[in-house]
């Protein structure tokens, strides 16, 4: 078991490779559909309209170095402040069209989510020097325990509870890599292994 | 018809879902068990089947959800002729509220035209709610909470299907089965329970591959062939060496539920829903006043 603190250095995510189990400490942000798409929209394709330049500089200080986690949570408000009640990782395929570009603007390390990503993702981790993180789909209420603390919450009113950009502080966050910045994915070596006795299946 | 009145389930209906949103059924969770003895000591497989036994056991005992996507809400409900659909309809609005409010579910119920989430998981043709009648005098409600991921690797094929080998027979159902539970990956969260149904038309289809999902792991299909179609699915799916999260493995599905239905001579669809192992379905009954939940 690894323990990473967030945020972490180039050299800390070329150091990590695919199979290795991570714990996570520190503060991270959430994004996925919605947030991936608007980050490209405004921070990506164009210069940010005087109205996002706020949001601009906290996500430019948040995901330098940092993890973004594909997850759309289910949130308690108690006495005023928020909790994460269950909160376990997204499907993060979707938002292959934006990682990289995100991931480069950013120079974001760590993405966290479930499924895996594909090859754009993966040449952005080789160039970049980050990781994919695989967080246990489904496992919400395990991984909610891990978040101490929600710091701030961004977007809530536009975007809605899931989509919104919510600020977490997590201690010993449990993930496995399955990307790594040496040009590796467990993901892309399963689904070549599975094809071939799909092949050989689909004949009998 | 003797109009009768509907008894207020309002209440019944909130309980409901927080049993189906915390408590796995016990089914799913032996299976799970299962699973894990079948994969090797320190793999990833087991790994993650460990963090999903704890996390199901942790969602007990903190009354908390399995997974924050709470997903669709699908109700069932069987009931005798006389009662009205519409006060139901309601009282199942009102629970979704109140349920939403407490934590039980994420609110998942956006407008498709302004991205505009309700908040409430109320919306156009949101939840889905089904009804039927039977002779019984029970009201029976059904309520399955079916997640995005899982519903996004769902998949319809229209038989013949050359390049899967794939002709309008069981052989060719089996096989695109199996494509649909390769092109899935981990990304349904496997182990996944498949629901297929051959026949009907393109609705149909997918409502009947859906009600699949409802039947226990451990029932044994009333036809033959499609009990011995289920069986073979199943040993050929695990032989594809995905495993739980894709991570690779000998679990990638705990099991597999086919029905059918009359189609047109011109069509043979197979519909093909993958529910995530975080199955979560469960029933109650109401009876003269009384409810029992299963």
């Amino acid at each position: 078991m690894i323990k990473v603190q967030l945020p972490f250095s180039e050299e800390t995510a070329r150091s990590l490779n695919v199979g290795d189990q991570v714990f996570l400490s520190g503060v991270m942000v959430t994004g996925r559909d919605t947030a991936h798409s608007y980050m490209v929209d405004n921070f990506i394709k164009r210069d940010p309209p005087e109205s996002e330049r706020e949001m601009q500089q906290i996500l430019t200080e948040l995901l330098n170095g940092g993890a973004i986690y594909h997850c759309g949570p289910v949130v308690a408000k108690e006495n005023g402040r928020w909790r994460f009640v269950a909160a376990g990782p997204t499907t993060s395929i979707r938002e292959e069209p934006y990682e990289d570009l995100v991931m480069e603007k950013f120079r974001l390390r760590g993405i966290i989510g479930k499924g895996g990503m594909g090859a754009r993702t993966l040449a952005a981790c080789q160039k970049v020097g980050g990781v994919y993180l695989h967080a246990i789909g489904g496992a919400a209420t395990l991984i909610a325990q891990t978040v101490v603390d929600v710091l701030d919450v961004y977007k809530l009113k536009e975007f809605g509870v899931p989509e919104a950009f919510w600020k977490i502080r997590v201690v010993d966050f449990p993930c496995v890599v399955t990307m790594d910045s040496h040009g590796h994915s467990i993901h892309a070596d399963v689904s070549a292994r599975s094809k071939k006795i799909l092949d050989d299946l689909l004949k009998g | 018809m003797v109009r009768l009145a509907n008894p207020d389930l309002t209440g019944h209906f909130v309980e409901l879902i927080r049993r189906t949103s915390v408590l796995l059924p016990e089914d799913v969770v032996r299976a799970l068990e299962r699973a894990r003895e079948t994969e090797p000591v320190g793999s990833s497989a087991v790994g993650a089947l460990d963090t999903i036994l704890k996390n199901v056991e942790m969602a007990r005992e903190l009354d908390s959800p399995v997974c924050q996507d709470t997903g669709t809400p699908i109700f069932d409900i069987f009931m005798p002729v006389g009662y009205s659909l519409r006060e139901f309809e309601d009282q199942i609005l009102s629970a979704l509220r109140i349920a939403t409010q407490n934590s039980y579910l994420r609110p998942n119920a956006v407008d498709s035209v302004t991205g505009k989430n309700s908040g409430d998981n109320t919306g156009k043709g949101f939840p889905t709610v089904h009804f039927h009648e039977w002779t019984d005098s029970t009201i029976r409600v059904e309520l399955t909470l079916k997640g995005g991921g899982s519903e996004n690797v769902g998949a319809q094929y229209k038989l013949p299907d050359k390049s899967l080998n794939a002709d309008r027979d069981l052989k060719g159902v089996r096989n695109v089965v199996l494509d649909a539970i390769y092109k899935a990956q981990g990304q349904g969260c496997s182990p996944g329970i498949i629901g297929v149904a051959i026949g009907g038309d393109r609705g149909s289809g997918f409502v009947e591959s859906k009600r699949q999902l409802f039947r226990r792991l451990g029932d044994v299909n009333p036809d033959p062939a499609l009990a011995a179609l289920e069986q073979e699915i199943m040993e050929k799916a695990n032989a594809l060496d995905i495993g739980p999260m894709g991570f690779g493995g000998n679990t990638t599905v705990l099991g597999v539920k086919v029905g059918a239905q009359h189609r047109l001579p011109a069509c043979f669809f197979v519909s093909v829903s993958y529910m995530c192992w975080a199955c979560r379905r469960r029933s109650m009954e109401w009876r003269n006043g009384e409810v029992v939940h299963d």
